[in-house]
C-alpha cells in the first residue's frame, strides 16, 4: 500500500472537470459542474447529471435536445 | 404479481409446476418442444410467450405465491432452454441486420442511427397524438406497462459482463432511468403516475392477462439478452435502438394525452423521455454500443442483431395495434 500521490489528486481532479463533448450531426452532451443560464442570466433548471444541448436550433425544449436534428436532416457545420 | 392464467398445454403445464409442491414434471421439455413444432409463429404465438415471460418473471419480481427457489431449478430452465431457442430461430428468421459495418465507435453508431432514422410510414405514435380515443390511449399504457413498470431492469443485467467505456457508459444511462437516486424520479415510478392519472392500476403485471402475445415477445426479448452474459452485444444494440427511437415519439405520446385533457402530472413520463433519451440515445449509440464494439469487436454483429430485433418487435406491436384501432377494435386480449 502507498500513500495518496499528487498524481492521484490530480486524477481526481479531473474526473469532476466539466467536459463538453460535440456529437457528429448531433448535440453537445455536457457533463459536470457546470450552471446552465439563459441571456438574462436566469438559471436553466438542470434535471440530470449529464445534458444534452440542441445544436440544430430545432429542438422544441431549448436549450436542451429533443432529437429533432434527426428528423431534419442536421449536418454540424 | 399473480399468476396469469394459461394460454394453451405449454404455458398450462408451466404454471401448474410453479404452484405444485413437486419438482418440474420430466415431461414439461417434451410439453415446450411440441408446442413449438406446432406453433406456426412463436413470435406471436400466445402459449409460447406466455410461457417465456413467466419463466423469465422469476428472475425479476416473481409471482405472489411461487417460491423462490424456482428461479433456477433445472427442469424450468431445460424448459426455458427450448422456448429460448425457438425465440432466438424465429428472430434470426425475420430481422434484418445491415452488413458490412466496422466494428469501429463511428460506424456503429452511424449505423444504428441509420437503422432507427425517422420513417414516414404509420406509427402507433402519430396515431396517439392526432387521433387516438381516451380508451385506445388506455391500451397503449396497457400495453407499454408490461415494460416500463419495470424499465430499465433487463439491460440492467448487463453491466457486471461489461468493462470501461462501454460499463461507464450503461451506468450513467441507467442511473438516469432509475432517477438519478431519487426513487419517485425513477422511470418506471413516473409511468406509474401516468397510468394512475388515466385511472388504470399501476401495480406491477396488473395487465399482464390482458397483452397479447406479440407485446409479451417485445419484453421477453430484453429478458432474453439481459440474462445471458453472451448477449451483452445484443443488450448493448437493443438500448441504443431503444433510445434511438424514444425522443420524438414520447413527444407524440404528451400531445395525445395533452389533446384528451391530461394535465403535466400526467405527461411528466413524457415530457421526461423526450429530454432524457436525447442524451441517452448520444451515449448509447456512441460510447456503449460503439465503445463495446471497439472492445470486443466480435461483438458487432450482436449489437446489430439486438437493435434489429428491438425494431423488428416494435413493427410487430405496431403491426397488430393499429389496425386493430383503426376498425374500432380492441388491440387488447378478448376473454
Amino acid at each position: 500500500m502507498t500513500g495518496r500521490s499528487d498524481d492521484d489528486v490530480t486524477s481526481r481532479r479531473d474526473r469532476t472537470r466539466p467536459t463538453i463533448v460535440t456529437c457528429p450531426d448531433g448535440p453537445i452532451l455536457v457533463r459536470g459542474d457546470v450552471q446552465i443560464v439563459d441571456d438574462m442570466g436566469s438559471i436553466v433548471p438542470r434535471r440530470r447529471t449529464t445534458v444534452a444541448l440542441c445544436r440544430c436550433g430545432a429542438s422544441t425544449i431549448k436549450p436542451y435536445c429533443d432529437g429533432t436534428h434527426k428528423a431534419i436532416g442536421f449536418s454540424a457545420p | 404479481m399473480d399468476l396469469p392464467g394459461a394460454r394453451g398445454a405449454l404455458s398450462a403445464a408451466v404454471i401448474s409446476t410453479l404452484t405444485s409442491a413437486g419438482g418440474t414434471p420430466a415431461a414439461a421439455v417434451e410439453v415446450a418442444g411440441h408446442a413449438i413444432r406446432r406453433s406456426p409463429d412463436v413470435l406471436l404465438d400466445d402459449d409460447v410467450q406466455l410461457a417465456l415471460f413467466v419463466l423469465d418473471e422469476l428472475f425479476y419480481r416473481g409471482f405472489s405465491d411461487v417460491a423462490d427457489e424456482w428461479e433456477w431449478d433445472p427442469g424450468l430452465l431445460a424448459v426455458r432452454a427450448v422456448l429460448e431457442e425457438a425465440f432466438e430461430s424465429a428472430l434470426r428468421e425475420r430481422v434484418v441486420v445491415p452488413g458490412g459495418i466496422r466494428a469501429e465507435r463511428g460506424a456503429i453508431a452511424d449505423a444504428l442511427f441509420a437503422m432507427t432514422a425517422p420513417g414516414p410510414g404509420p406509427s402507433v405514435a402519430r396515431h396517439v397524438a392526432k387521433r387516438a380515443t381516451l380508451e385506445q390511449l388506455r391500451e397503449f399504457l396497457i400495453h407499454r406497462s408490461v415494460y416500463q413498470l419495470k424499465e430499465a431492469d433487463p439491460h440492467t443485467w448487463a453491466i457486471p459482463r461489461l468493462e470501461g467505456r462501454a460499463k461507464a457508459a450503461l451506468v450513467e444511462i441507467q442511473a438516469d432511468e432509475y432517477g438519478g437516486g431519487a426513487p419517485d424520479r425513477m422511470h418506471a415510478e413516473l409511468f406509474a403516475r401516468t397510468m394512475r392519472g388515466a385511472g388504470l392500476d399501476s401495480r406491477y403485471g396488473a395487465y399482464v392477462e390482458q397483452v397479447p402475445a406479440v407485446t409479451l415477445a417485445a419484453v421477453n426479448v430484453m429478458s432474453l439478452f439481459g440474462l445471458h452474459r453472451r448477449w451483452r452485444g445484443a443488450v448493448a444494440g437493443h438500448l441504443a435502438a431503444f433510445e434511438m427511437t424514444s425522443s420524438m415519439p414520447n413527444r407524440l405520446y404528451g400531445d395525445g394525452f395533452r389533446r384528451h385533457g391530461f394535465g403535466a402530472d400526467t405527461t411528466w413520463y413524457f415530457d421526461e423521455h423526450v429530454e432524457a433519451d436525447a442524451v441517452h440515445e448520444q451515449i448509447a449509440g456512441r460510447e456503449l454500443a460503439g465503445g463495446l464494439a471497439e472492445q470486443e469487436p466480435e461483438l458487432a454483429p450482436d449489437i446489430l442483431f439486438g437493435a434489429a430485433s428491438g425494431l423488428l418487435l416494435d413493427d410487430l406491436v405496431a403491426c397488430h395495434v393499429l389496425p386493430a384501432w383503426k376498425s374500432g377494435r380492441t388491440s387488447l386480449r378478448v376473454p
